[in-house]
């Protein structure tokens, strides 16, 4: 009998360092010809598991079948050996060759490249499934969805027979989307086996044959996509809600800190990567945002903070205190912000990256943002040192001394001190990125509590999560993205978690948010 | 007259920067950011003296033997390339397999090769009486061999062969980068090896091959300048560390392409010796002229840049180590 399943993986485990375990015990059938939708949130370990089946990483325990034979995949020239292929969400090109040259490269054959016989090739796989591919254009005089069609190219190109497209729809706009599934179905047609990744609900629904679902490392179960619907899908990707209690006082006196109108903003590949953002941010609350993780959310942040360029017609209106007239901060500087009297504390996703450095100690990171206050030209480094003294203190940083550079503390207490800086600033507005990644369950209690003695001091706190039940249970509202559109914001009292995994993941038709309206 | 004294000078001087530069593009299209260039082409000029020397003074001139050319020859390029070659191994296991900072590692190999020069050079030279008193006649008279023909035509009768090995080799370079699979992969590896890596190319494998052949061929360089353009009397008075440091240069004047290379070498040996040719200048007016190269290159930098031609790039992962599992 012929071998029915393409690949099988067995109690699959990877972990990075001690702490992380990526993926845990997790299986994994892909039959032969068909398309499986690899589902689940971020960091649920989906790229990993992919990963150590294209050879990127190696599994710490478990088995993995291809065609029922046992093998152990070491590099990626293993996989496409055995005839696995994968396409990353980062491409994989280079930029200065041509595409037939990126096709090629590091593969056997004769010592000088013949372009007229690789072109040839592209031109049959091309013709076979409908692609389109120029084999002379250069990769940076590429759109991003030529790209991703050469990259699909060179995995067939190379005989792959298991396709693993790692969210491809993310850069694509729905056009191009629909193009990419006619080409999936097609493969399919002739046989190919195809993994795709996505977060997005409806195009799991329309276009694989079987999903299966992961969450936080663990495999939860699969199911046939004609069984499947999206409320069912969510409830598996999401996971039961947990009670936290966590303390959370009704907002009062809300007062209009920002108001953004129409925010837009392109990456340097064009891409869109917020469009239209429409939301009002208030003193005296604390304001979630939501969503797969790449939707918007840093740019938003960031666009606030004035550290990312913004498309024509955006605008973001400050409020200071007892003030009527709103203050434009789209076209200012960071350091300008600051000087118009406007406190944005930025509390970056990348703590030791953006926030701190991490060879210097903690009275120089405190003093990073006040450097400019001495007389002089030298700086006065008493204020900063008593303010770490402070921030020890009252946060509980574990440290052996205000000496230590920053860099050899735990990720929890570099986070407290970076919270207890920018709280220290008495900002109007308080923006935290991730603020608990990475930390014990104490650390995250004790962030909660000072951004909720933040709110209460009448500070518009923004915190932008990836855990639903903490979202639920700290935000007063929850802003949800989903693509780089607001796709709605919910009551943090009374949306439940199936809801907001809903928004995140299943984006609102103009039609259906007016019939809310 | 002039013109021509000064294009000789400009190709004789020009062709020790060539093969550092050529040297140094091979290296930095792995993505290694090699500035030991200077120190590279000392370990070459004195490997070369070493060995060579132990033919022809301490075997022949012992013994009572006449020297053999070809052996002169080989004894000093086995010497150039053995010594360059392993400070190129040097400089690969520290950066590649250690993942040594790739500007600290080169910068030392500069100081440790310069000075192993300096003091193993000028050792043999006190050891035979100082100064001007140690010249390996046949080897440099091997090397400056003109080819059968052009000893009388004008300019050319003062290029050896190692200047015409160098024009092939660049040319050679140039279409092997751009044409040849292993080429290929190599720029693949410098410009992004976590590409190279996924498409099944070896990224430790061609960094380590393409930073000690790029080291020999630098090595070359020193080679060249110590049996011709000194006839193989050991001097050292920075001049090749300078040069050394020109190479370096002139890679991104070329903009990491060796064919570019050849003419531009020539240009910059031509600016290196225009104060010679310029009446009326004192010593302090020529250093001004000196600068000439480095000013070009500054002003092809800033071109460059302003342009953002993609073509004119250094490889994109010039100076960073790659670790597969790095999130």
């Amino acid at each position: 009998m012929a071998e029915e399943y393409a690949i099988r993986m067995v109690n699959i485990t990877k972990a990075f360092g001690t702490k992380v375990i990526a993926n845990n015990k997790v299986h994994l059938d892909l039959k032969k010809g068909e398309i499986l939708s690899l589902l689940g949130e971020n960091g649920s370990g989906k790229t990993t598991l992919m990963n150590m089946l294209s050879g990127i990483y190696f599994p710490d325990s478990g088995q993995i079948f291809v065609d029922g034979q046992e093998v152990t995949i070491a590099s990626p020239h293993d996989a496409f050996e055995l005839g696995i292929g994968m396409v990353h969400q980062h491409f994989k090109l280079v930029d200065v060759l041509t595409a037939a040259e990126n096709i090629e490269l590091g593969l056997p054959g004769k010592a000088v490249v013949d372009r007229k016989a690789i072109a040839a090739k592209i031109k049959e796989i091309c013709d076979r499934y409908g692609f389109i591919v120029d084999p002379a254009k250069k990769v940076y005089d590429m759109s991003v969805s030529e790209k991703q069609t050469l990259e699909i190219v060179k995995t067939l190109y190379r005989g792959a027979n298991v396709l693993i497209l790692d969210e491809p729809t993310a850069v694509l706009t729905p056009q191009e989307t629909e193009r990419l599934f006619t080409v999936m179905r097609n493969m399919k047609a002739d046989g190919k086996s195809i993994i795709i990744i996505t977060h997005k609900l409806h195009e799991v629904l329309e276009i694989s044959d079987r999903v299966a679902v992961l969450r936080k490392g663990e495999y939860i179960g699969d199911m046939l996509t004609a069984d499947a619907d999206a409320q069912k899908l969510t409830d598996m990707m999401v996971g039961r809600a947990v009670a936290l209690n966590i303390e959370r006082a009704e907002p009062k006196d809300l007062v209009e800190r920002l108001r953004i109108r129409h925010l837009t903003v392109k990456d340097a590949d064009g891409i869109t990567r917020l469009d239209d953002i429409n939301l009002d941010v208030n003193g005296g609350e604390i304001l979630g945002i939501a969503g797969i993780s790449g939707c918007g959310q840093k740019e938003l942040l960031e666009a606030i903070a004035g550290l990312q360029p913004t498309e024509e017609g955006s605008s973001i209106l400050y409020f200071p205190e007892g003030q009527e007239e709103g203050e434009e901060l789209i076209g200012q500087n960071p350091r300008t912000i600051s000087d118009m009297g406007v406190k944005l504390a930025f509390v970056p996703e990348d703590r030791l990256g953006m926030g701190l450095v991490g060879s210097m100690d903690l009275t120089d990171n405190m003093m990073l943002k006040r450097y400019r206050e001495g007389r002089g030209i030298f700086a006065d480094r008493k204020p900063p040192h008593k303010l770490a003294e402070d921030v020890v203190a009252a946060l509980e940083v574990v440290t052996p001394s205000i000496e230590t550079p920053v860099r050899r503390l735990s990720g929890g207490n570099v986070q407290k001190v970076l919270v207890g800086r920018e709280i220290a600033m008495s900002p109007a507005v308080l923006m935290s990125a991730y603020a608990v990644r990475g930390l014990d369950i104490n650390t995250s209690y004790t962030i909660y509590r000072l951004l909720n003695e933040q709110k209460k001091k009448g500070v518009a706190v923004i915190y932008v999560g990836e855990d639903l039940d903490v979202l639920l249970e700290l935000c007063d509202r929850i802003a949800v993205l989903c693509g780089g559109r607001l796709n709605d914001i919910v009551d943090g009292r009374t949306a439940t978690k199936e809801e907001v995994g809903y928004l995140m993941t299943y984006l609102k038709s103009p039609e259906e948010k007016e019939g809310q309206a | 007259m002039k013109f021509l004294s000064l294009l000789q000078s400009a190709i004789v001087y020009g062709t020790i920067i060539l093969y550092g530069a050529m040297g140094e593009i091979l290296t930095q299209k792995s993505g290694n950011l090699n500035l030991g260039v200077p120190g590279l082409m000392s370990l070459g000029a004195v490997g070369g003296f070493i060995v060579s020397r132990a033919y022809e003074i301490l075997y022949c001139g012992s013994n009572g033997l006449t020297p053999n050319a070809l052996l002169c020859i080989l004894t000093a390029l086995l010497g150039a390339l053995l010594f360059s070659g392993l400070g190129g191994l040097l400089y690969s296991f520290l950066t590649i397999s250690l993942r040594a900072n790739q500007n600290v590692t080169g910068l030392t190999l500069t100081i440790f090769g310069c000075a192993l020069a300096n003091f193993y050079g000028s050792a043999l030279l006190q050891k035979h009486g100082g100064v001007g008193s140690l010249s390996l006649a046949v080897t440099s008279n091997a090397f400056r061999a003109v080819i059968p023909g052009l000893e009388t035509v004008t300019v050319f009768y003062a290029l050896g062969w190692l200047v015409y090995i160098s024009i092939a080799l660049a040319i050679f370079m140039q279409w092997f980068l751009n044409r040849t699979r292993v080429g290929l992969n190599l720029r693949a590896v410098g410009e992004s090896p976590a590409t190279a890596d996924a498409a099944g190319i070896n990224v430790t494998k061609y960094k380590y091959v393409a930073t000690c052949v790029g080291a020999c061929i630098s090595g070359l360089g020193g080679l060249y300048y110590f049996v011709d353009y000194v006839k193989a009397a050991w001097t050292s008075d920075g001049t090749l560390e300078a040069l050394g440091w020109l190479a370096v240069a002139l890679v991104i004047f070329a903009t990491w392409k060796p064919a570019r290379a050849i003419w531009a070498s020539y240009l910059f040996g031509a600016l290196s010796w225009l104060y010679f040719y310029i009446g009326g200048l004192n010593r302090s007016s020529q250093e001004i002229f000196k600068m000439l190269p480095y000013l070009v290159t500054i002003a092809v930098l800033v071109f460059v840049s302003l342009r953002r031609s993609k073509e004119s790039q250094p490889p994109a992962s010039l100076g960073l180590s790659y670790f597969r599992e790095e999130r």
